[in-house]
């Protein structure tokens, strides 16, 4: 018999108060092509349900119509009992009768009326419906965390524990990131080597995670469930499967002064070198700006001076011939865990506001006493270069008053960044509570604008650090400090006694900004993501979806996508894991129908389609056209997000957006 | 050559007299025609300005009013308080139309706020290379103290070019000349402004404060381009030194004399004899430098010779 058929909704008295539905039923009924037009006080309950199966079955109907709420609130529901009743989801159709009439209008007749245009319009549409079906693509199960902090650390191991292959990319020669380089973790004050050295060695053992340290993704193609990925594996200069990790090459090598990135230039390394014992993995890298022999190949000169190291080394295992590796991988999903860097003040501008020298009151770089929080972190911890006392650069004595500065950078739209860095506030009461423990007729001073200690246990543990460790906060901001003798001077604002401050300390801790990562944007670029006002890393949803980006399969970790501490960097981390494993949970990745298609006959091969996307699904194919052969269009229905760009920007009229093909469009409107 | 309309303002003609005859013939060596606006009156600093905000804006207000009858977009104001008078009310203005109309009824002549206020170090930066080749007798070795007090970095966007709180144009001038620019501390203190006496004693505290720091960082001279920051730590400076260990003192010198002595002036041309605090001592220094110079430079030479 064939047909469609109108099932008309009263959503109780949502639709049925101001529109009367037995007449739109009614009405519908004589419209040509309609075989079957009912109305129901709830059509998605599931009595409501039933009545459109046994329609379907006893009437055999082409395409449905059902007129009811949005498309946004029910589509699901109905196209699944269509699937259910056998017919093809996609030849069912929602006329928006309640948001879109009921709840916007009060005469009753009009919207009645309004009803049924809304519906015959519909059914006008659906009758040029083609029956479409789910795009189904294969997935590679096997995801690619880029970088090697705690975050990157728990999202592998997080995904390898649920039993699929990780690729670990890490960029420099050790993972670990910041957090391998902390003192003490707030607010529990357990050591952080402690807690993150185990999982570094998991990393490393874990059967199913593959580490690329030293390594960069230079490039990342291709979409969802199916990326490819290219990595550069920086050379080591030591061949990795011979080395044993024994450290003779580290004593032998007579470069032994090149300051220490790992602890902030304090102490010193060999020009080959590991950043840190626990180092994971324990391979040595040579440093080819340091090494005797590579500075000698750098000024032209034919002699190989040196050579310390290959004869320290039992195995054979260095390696001045080795060069840079270019790999590729498949990969079905990326976890971005690229981290953050601290604002290094007077020294690099944020590029918002570049008009500004920035922050060369606080002195940082010239007066050596003032420091930021990374460098009290290496001096508070025990394997740090002073061995865990809190000893002053400048002269090595133990400093009696201490400020500590927050909000260096942070929450200032005039000259730094707007936003707060978050963790400034927690970590400033942690080394303000170090250092009364370690030095203990010491004084630690702190300048606040307010204390934000939001968390578990954080709001206690600042307590704690006033009132048991006796740190004396001071509300009010530096406005600048400069050497008096051997002292910082500070200048500052009480702003709670009204008074002005000036304080000469031992020592200065400035707690400045968590910046983006200053290549994030091109990172962003490559794997095209966006980043935010700030350069950090944009997510689909701030609320609803943190974790993901507007690129499928490529997912969020950690102070990359906005300043976080270790407890949200790690629980970012497993939401991510949980995100992963969820995709390739399943068998074949299903995406809705709804992506453009190109008519390669009619395109003329322009290609503004292509350059309109930005998705990048578009690719170039060749068309056999009557012998002759050209490049047409063709989109890649597994990255095409059915925007319909392409469809208006097409100038042959060759692209059309399944589901929204003019033909269903024009229907519509001819039917209103 | 080019032309600038100058507002001088009262101190050149009385307390800060060597400011103008420093400043005049350096102008005139970097070719810069100064005119000196007709008929100008007070810029309305120190009293103006705390009495009734109308009156400190009208008062700038009438000379820049000139200023554009005259044709010039760009007046130089080497004073840093008339300097900041102008430079406020032309923002005031351009910010408040009501007032800009309030003023122009009061001036009772045609006026646009047209007119671009530019201070001594923005001035002499944008003549930095000019000043540069004109150097012939470099200050090599001196060491000056370049103290900017308020006036020439604040209030931010007002005086807009330098960085207010870490500035630098001064530095950049003095080191045109080839004499060293010490670091030190002190550079954005305040000399106690207008209160040289109403609170003299607030006055010598301050002003002792900043001498002793350009002294520790071994300044042989502090380099001012204000005439009220002058008048307080040259005027003042025997009274710093009063009830403890006198210590030597340092002269205090417009940064119109510094370039002047780099370009081969003489100190008395340059007013340099006119100060409180006596010059002598650096000037005997400097003309030791000058006199040493081409001496080792002959020595290298037959140095060279024999080698």
């Amino acid at each position: 018999m064939g047909g469609v058929g109108v099932f008309v909704c009263h959503c109780g008295e949502n639709i049925g108060k101001s529109v009367d539905c037995v007449r739109v039923a009614e009405a519908l009924r004589q419209h040509p092509g309609v075989s079957h037009a009912v109305d129901y006080k709830y059509m998605c309950s599931e009595p409501g349900q039933a009545l459109m199966r046994q329609a379907i079955q006893e009437k055999g109907l082409d395409a449905v119509v059902v007129a009811a709420c949005s498309p946004h609130m029910h589509e699901k529901t109905f196209r699944k009992a269509m699937a259910a009743a056998g017919m093809n989801p996609f030849l069912c159709e929602m006329a928006n009768i309640r948001e879109h009439c009921s709840w916007i209008h009060d005469d009753r007749e009009e919207a009645t009326q309004k009803a049924i245009a809304l519906t015959t319009s519909t059914v006008e549409r659906v009758r040029h419906n083609r029956a479409l079906e789910t795009i189904r693509i294969p997935i590679e199960r096997r995801a690619l965390v880029i970088g090697g902090g705690v975050a990157g650390i728990q999202a592998a191991l997080d995904i390898a524990e649920a039993g699929y292959e990780v690729l670990l990319v890490e960029r420099q020669p050790s993972i670990g990131g910041h957090m391998s380089a902390l003192s003490e973790t707030f607010p529990t004050l357990d050591c952080s080597q402690c807690i993150l050295t185990p999982r570094m060695v998991e990393v490393a053992q874990h059967p199913k995670i593959r580490l690329l340290a030293y390594a960069e993704v230079e490039e990342l193609s291709g979409y969802v469930g199916n990326f490819v990925a290219t990595i550069r594996r920086k050379a080591r200069s030591v061949i990795a499967e011979r080395c044993n990790g024994c450290g003779a090459c580290l004593e032998r090598c007579p470069v032994k002064k090149i300051p220490n990135e790992f602890e902030q230039g304090m102490g010193k390394r060999s020009a080959i070198y590991v950043p840190f014992p626990q180092a994971v993995p324990n391979i040595p890298t040579i440093d080819r700006e340091g090494c005797l022999r590579f500075k000698a190949r750098a000024r032209g000169s034919t002699k190989e001076p040196c050579g310390k190291c290959v004869e320290a080394c039992g195995r054979d295992a260095i390696d001045f011939d080795q060069s840079d590796e270019i790999i590729t991988e498949k990969i079905g999903a990326v976890v971005v865990a690229t981290g953050y860097e601290l604002y290094r003040i007077a020294q690099d501008q944020p590029p918002e506001s570049p008009q500004l020298q920035g922050y060369g009151e606080y002195g940082y770089g010239e007066v050596p006493d003032v420091i930021d929080g990374l460098h009290f972190e290496r001096l508070a911890s025990a394997s740090g270069p002073t061995g865990g006392k809190i000893l002053r650069p400048s002269d090595g004595r133990e400093p009696k008053t201490v400020a500590f500065l927050q909000c260096i950078g942070s929450r200032d739209p005039a000259k730094g960044m707007a936003y707060c860095s978050k963790i400034c506030c927690m970590y400033v009461a942690k080394h303000a509570t170090l250092y009364a423990h370690k030095v203990h007729d010491g004084q630690p001073v702190v300048f606040y604008m307010d204390v934000r200690a939001g968390g578990k246990g954080y709001e206690e543990f600042v307590r704690r650090t006033i009132v048991e460790d006796r740190a004396q906060y001071i509300r009010g901001r530096v406005s600048r400090l400069y050497r008096a003798g051997d002292k910082v001077r500070l200048h500052a604002f009480d702003t709670l006694s009204a008074e002005p401050v000036i304080l000469d300390a031992d020592m200065v801790v400035l707690a400045t900004a968590v910046r983006p990562r200053s290549d994030a944007r091109a990172l962003a670029q490559r794997l095209q993501i966006s980043t935010d006002e700030n350069g950090f890393f944009r997510e689909a949803h701030p609320k609803l979806r943190p974790v993901e980006t507007n690129t499928a399969g490529v997912f969020l970790a950690g102070a990359c996508q906005a300043p976080r501490d270790i407890p949200d960097s790690v629980a970012m981390a497993s939401a991510v894991a949980g995100k992963v494993v969820g995709l390739f949970a399943k068998e074949m990745l299903e995406r809705e129908p709804i992506v453009a298609m190109v008519q390669a006959q009619l395109c003329i091969g322009c290609f503004n389609c292509e350059r309109a996307c930005p998705y990048g699904a578009i690719e170039h194919v060749t068309l056999d056209d009557h012998g002759a052969t050209r490049e047409v269009a063709r989109v890649n229905p597994g990255k095409c997000m059915g925007c319909g760009t392409c469809q208006a920007i097409c100038r042959s009229k060759c692209v059309e957006l399944e589901g929204y093909t003019d033909e269903q469009i024009f229907a519509a409107i001819m039917g209103l | 050559m080019k032309r600038v309309g100058f507002y001088p303002g009262c101190t050149f003609r009385s307390t800060a007299k060597e400011y103008d005859m420093s400043l005049l013939p350096v102008l005139e060596r970097l070719g810069i025609e100064v005119v000196e606006l007709p008929d100008w009156s007070c810029c309305g600093a120190t009293s103006a300005h705390v009495t009734q905000e109308l009156l400190s804006v009208a008062l700038p207000a009438r000379n820049l009013a000139i200023a554009e009858a005259q044709g010039f977009d760009t007046i130089l104001a080497p004073c840093a308080a008339c300097f900041s008078r102008l430079a406020v009310a032309q923002r005031k203005m351009a910010e408040r139309p009501a007032l800009a109309q309030r003023v122009q009824e009061i001036l009772d002549r045609p006026f646009g706020n047209s007119v671009k206020v530019i201070n001594i170090t923005d001035f002499l930066i944008s003549h930095l290379t000019e000043i540069g080749a004109s150097v012939t007798t470099p200050l090599q070795g001196m060491k000056l103290a370049c103290y900017y007090g308020c006036l020439l970095v604040r209030p931010h966007g007002v005086a807009h070019s330098d960085d207010p709180e870490v500035p630098t144009s001064m530095e950049r001038i003095v080191a045109a000349t080839k004499a060293t620019p010490v670091k030190w501390n002190m550079a954005l203190e305040c000399c106690g402004g207008g209160m040289s006496f109403a609170r003299t004693g607030s006055v010598i505290r301050l002003g002792r404060a900043i001498v002793d720091d350009a002294r520790a960082a071994g300044a042989q001279a502090l380099v001012v381009g204000c005439p009220m920051c002058h008048n307080n730590l040259d005027l003042r400076q025997k009274a710093m030194e009063k009830g403890r260990e006198t210590k030597p003192p340092i002269p205090i010198l417009f940064i119109s004399q510094v370039v002047g002595l780099a370009m081969g002036m003489a100190p008395k041309s340059l007013g340099a004899n006119l100060h409180f605090v006596s010059t002598r001592d650096f000037m005997e220094t400097l003309a030791r430098l000058d006199r040493a110079l081409p001496e080792t430079a002959t020595h290298k030479a037959t140095n060279k010779e024999v080698g």
